[in-house]
């Protein structure tokens, strides 16, 4: 590793300028503080998160809906546990289980669909959010209920797609952006070929990386390279679990039972075709479809600045709030409620803000 | 959230199967994968599911380590 860190430090100093490379996952933005990865690079690369936590990106409205379905008396809400804490308009899925509220934790949208098959009094509802690492077991699951006829089964999807958020990122200008840290397991599953993009349009190199610190440095390094040598491409760092054509049986569930439609993400707004919707052909899954819940629109919290977090605008330390009315005790923001987001990570590793 | 984890598979039932992670077994399903799996193989297992087969030799390397670094000296 000390080869690697010696390399990023020649590769820099060729290059001669600050760099500025994005992560677009939440398990990078954890594991770069974990691993200290900041303490051994050159100060003048900066590593900035992007909107890469699915608990954070998802929409108040869609929280309270969830809560909303939850309190009706048929329905009971199965839920992947790092939503609970997420703040709604008003309350969080734990403050309305606190309340009565049916909600159950699943670690797997298959325990919903057991919990479905022994509760046939209920309509059982699993909140599904995530990337494209998670969207192939909800349609694993839905292939399961159709198969074994389970029909009290139904989902609220709130699954989001990778590729077209970045594609808004770079669009924006709102930030230059020298590389990006693409995603380890949302590319198990898409494989490099949709991010081509990134380098045919946009100039911009990219590298799929793993999550272990050798990992990380060895993709700061390859990024590094191609700008050094002014190339852009999409590379993979992360081989031993991402190949150029990803997982194609899973790409096929997920097209057999979804399809892409416009998303709204939180702190950033409507992303065309960067959500995941139920097909017609299984409409009867779509909780949408049998019950309909109307929820008023919601605002942001005032002074939280996780749109401009997300974005990789401004980094958390740079808002109000963090660490003062904002912490992970009582988070006013998505981005400090998540393990995953930046400013909880921020949060808990920087060291500044406790012990 | 998009946490994987690498697991060794210990049985196979049809779709399901029974998979050792750092010690714990747990039952998962193997609808996403694309080849055959045997007992003994290495798989990413994210949300009940296996996502991708792992090179055996690679896997076994990255968990003795996370297992060395997680141990609790006495």
């Amino acid at each position: 590793m000390k080869e690697v860190v010696e390399k990023i430090k020649n590769l820099k100093d060729s290059i001669g300028r600050p760099v500025k490379l994005m992560e677009v996952c939440g398990t990078h933005t954890v594991a770069i503080f974990r691993h200290g990865i900041r303490n051994v690079i050159p100060k003048d690369i900066t590593l900035l998160s992007g909107p890469g936590c699915p608990v954070c990106v998802t929409p108040i409205k869609d929280v309270d809906v969830a809560i909303a379905l939850s309190r009706l008396s048929n329905v009971s809400l199965t839920t992947f546990g790092d939503m609970m804490r997420v703040p709604g308009n008003k309350k969080s899925l734990f403050d309305a289980q606190a309340e009565g509220a049916n909600i159950k934790i699943v670690y797997s949208p298959i325990d919903a669909l057991k919990i479905a098959a022994e509760d046939k009094e209920k309509k059982i509802v699993f909140f599904a959010t995530g990337f494209e690492t998670t969207s192939p077991s909800v349609a694993g699951t839905l292939f399961e209920a159709e198969k074994m006829d389970i029909d009290n089964f139904y989902i609220y999807s709130a699954h989001k797609i990778v590729p077209p958020a970045l594609k808004a990122l770079l669009d924006s200008k709102d930030v230059r952006i020298d590389g990006l840290i693409l995603p380890g397991h949302v590319s198990t599953i898409i494989g490099s070929r949709p991010y081509e993009f990134i380098a045919s349009d946009y100039r911009v190199p990219s590298v799929i990386t793993g999550f272990d610190a050798d990992d990380i440095l060895e993709s700061i390094m390859m990024l590094l390279e191609q700008i050094a040598s002014g190339r852009a491409a999409v590379e993979i760092q992360y081989k031993r679990a991402v190949k150029e054509e990803g997982n194609q049986k899973a790409v096929s569930l997920i097209n057999e039972y979804f399809e892409p439609c416009d998303a709204n993400w939180r702190g950033i707004g409507v992303i065309p075709r960067s959500g995941l919707t139920l097909k017609d052909k299984y409409s009867h899954r779509d909780v949408n479809k049998v019950i309909h819940i109307d929820v008023p629109e919601a605002q942001e919290p005032k002074g939280c600045q996780c749109g401009l977090v997300l974005r990789g605008v401004k980094i958390p330390t740079d808002c109000p709030l963090f660490g003062k009315a904002c912490t992970p005790e009582r988070p006013v923001g998505a981005c400090m409620v998540s393990t995953e987001g930046s400013c909880a990570a921020y949060y808990k590793y920087s060291g500044v803000y406790h012990g | 959230m998009c946490l994987a984890v690498p697991s060794k598979i210990i049985s196979i039932e049809g779709n399901r199967a029974v998979v050792d992670v750092y010690g714990a077994q747990r039952e998962i399903s193997i609808l996403l994968m694309e080849n055959e799996l045997e007992v003994g193989d290495y798989v990413l297992v994210h949300a009940g599911f296996a996502i991708q087969k792992l090179d055996e030799e690679d896997a076994k390397e990255r968990i003795d380590m996370i297992v060395k670094i997680t141990a609790i000296p006495e």
